[in-house]
């Protein structure tokens, strides 16, 4: 395939991902902004009052990276999980199948469209949290590559869970019983120096705690992570997962007789 | 004539240990319309999965125009146009979108894909429908959005399986109509269907298929030409006598009613032969009709040898 056709292809899928979440922006767009702000309200205007300081910041300040960090880990996931799992389900993945498209522009597409979806509600979070705290960004670049790299590689994990999913149950039992404990245990409330050594050992082994610290450094230029290793971690992340989508494609797994 | 399709010794068998195909051999010529007929369960739905490669075989060589699918992923895909036996595209999304997109999957420009576009959904009657919601389109219009969807690239092979299932007679004729156009325009078509008479009608080459074997692969005439009898019913304008019979050797024939009786003539004999020995019996015959479909009747005959 040309590169002009593949470049034609990727847009299509990408554009069409857009669509897809876009038509139902009620669902998609508006709930994890109202969630996010009750948090906000919640934990970092009433109950935060009382805790007072956080790692040196107020509490306020504290979880708005983990909350931006938490928007955007949830919803690049379970866009591409429930866009592709939808195309498995009603056979139009069939469409995209049968055409000449290679595998890596089919992966990229739909990683395109997680991030668009993932990166968006970031920004409505982000926007939101204007009202509550001021944002003063520490380290940008920093900031843009983590965001960037996290959405990649929550997008690549929810490729995979879609390709193994044969039901509605199965894709929501990963972001229930393991995305939802990881993030709450990845440092988005509190700091793992607050905990005892084991559960600090414990929370060191979670990949969602490099990322939210190193977002956190980003923005509020303090973390509990060594930043250089953190991305090393995203880095090897996305290897390994994209590797392991690529693999999935090629075999047809789930997707081919 | 150049080949469009090349199979070599397909198998494939199913996870279950279900040996769907015990190693067809296939070459249907370039500009064909072939039809690939078999029971439910033959095979035909995976053959067709294999050459759209959304079934992985097991073992076998199938090309395409000459060109291997496994070496020449890009231009096979390119040449090829499916049209499933299920509904296949989001019914959430808008008509224009659906074809439009998959216009797309294939490199095409958004201009031309945009004219592509118009182009089919016009020859299909489905221009007028292209902002609605694809669900909200009957049966029919979903299969021709389908076809729509298959002929945007323009692919020089065309893949239908069971097209017209569940269409009625009026909607099936016009697709009918549309389809021999597009094959005189030098589009190869395989279709498979239930409907033997479309097969008839439409198609010049046949493979039929049975428990993963082709049983029969030859041209429509040919194949026609096998029938040593037919079973023809004859409506009578006057009532019938009770003794009534034909004088022609080899016929026999069966009174159904008052003004209705079915003769059984050997392909040897002509019908003018027959209407001659009719018209001596002063049998005045409003119509005649073929009892079955003369395909079907081969078709059953091959399945049960």
């Amino acid at each position: 395939m040309f590169s002009n056709h593949k470049y034609i292809a990727f847009e299509t899928i990408v554009i069409k991902e857009i669509r897809r979440f876009a038509r139902i922006w009620l669902q998609t767009l508006v709930p994890p902004a109202i969630t996010i702000t009750l948090y906000f309200v919640i934990f970092g205007n009433l109950i935060g009052r009382r805790i007072g300081e956080m790692g040196g910041f107020q509490y306020m300040e504290f979880i708005i990276p983990g909350l931006i960090m938490m928007a955007v880990i949830q919803n690049s996931y379970s866009n591409v999980v429930s866009s592709f799992f939808g195309q498995k389900f009603s056979n139009s993945v069939e469409e995209l199948l049968v055409s000449p498209v290679p595998n890596y522009v089919i992966l990229t597409g739909f990683i395109a469209g997680g991030m668009v979806r993932g990166l968006s509600v970031g920004a409505i979070v982000t926007t939101t949290s204007v009202f509550f705290s001021d944002l003063n960004i520490q380290h940008p670049i920093i900031t843009l590559a983590v965001v960037l790299m996290t959405s990649i590689v929550f997008s690549l994990a929810g490729f995979i869970n879609a390709v193994f999913a044969n039901s509605f149950d199965d894709i929501s039992i990963i972001p229930t019983f393991v995305l939802t404990p990881l993030i709450y245990l990845g440092g988005v409330f509190y700091s793992v120096q607050m905990l005892p050594p084991f559960w600090q050992f414990v929370s060191s082994l979670n990949p969602i705690f490099y990322m939210v610290n190193t977002f956190r450094y980003g923005i509020l230029g303090s973390s509990d992570v060594n930043v250089f290793w953190a991305f090393m971690i995203l880095a090897i992340f996305i290897i390994v997962l994209y590797s392991s989508c690529i693999l999935l494609l090629r075999r047809g797994t789930g997707i081919r007789t | 004539m150049p080949i469009a399709i090349s199979i070599k010794d397909l198998k494939k068998t199913y996870s279950n240990g279900f040996e769907a195909l015990k190693g067809i051999s296939l070459e249907v010529e370039e500009g064909d319309f072939f039809a690939l007929l078999g029971p439910n369960g033959a095979g035909k739905s995976t053959t067709i999965g294999v050459l759209s490669t959304l079934v992985n075989r097991t073992s076998g060589v199938v090309s395409i125009f000459g060109k291997n699918v496994d070496t020449h992923v890009y231009e096979t895909k390119l040449d090829l146009g499916v049209v499933p036996q299920e509904i296949n595209f989001n019914q959430f999304e808008k008509v224009r979108d659906i074809v439009m997109a998959q216009a797309g999957y294939y490199g095409l420009p958004r201009k031309l894909a945009s004219e592509r576009c118009e182009k089919y959904l016009r020859k299909l009657g489905l221009w007028e429908k292209r902002d609605d919601r694809s669900r909200s389109l009957s049966g029919g219009m979903k299969r021709r959005l389908m076809i729509a969807r298959a002929l945007v690239h323009e692919p020089r092979l065309l893949i239908l399986d069971e097209p017209t299932a569940g269409v009625d007679i009026e909607l099936r004729r016009s697709m009918w109509e549309f389809l021999t156009g597009i094959n005189e325009q030098g589009t190869t078509i395989i279709l498979t269907t239930h409907y033997l008479e479309e097969a008839e009608q439409l198609c010049r080459n046949i493979a039929i298929i049975a428990e993963g074997k082709i049983v029969e692969n030859t041209s429509m005439k040919l194949l026609l030409a096998e029938l040593d009898s037919q079973v023809f019913v004859f409506d009578s304008a006057d009532e019938l006598k009770s003794d009534f019979e034909i004088d022609m050797e080899g016929v026999s024939v069966k009174i159904i009613d008052s003004h209705t009786f079915e003769l059984t003539v050997p392909a040897v004999i002509q019908i003018n032969e027959v209407f001659a020995s009719l018209d001596r019996k002063s049998i005045p015959v409003r119509s005649m009709r073929n009892k079955t479909n003369r395909l079907e009747q081969l078709f059953l005959t091959k399945l049960n040898n």
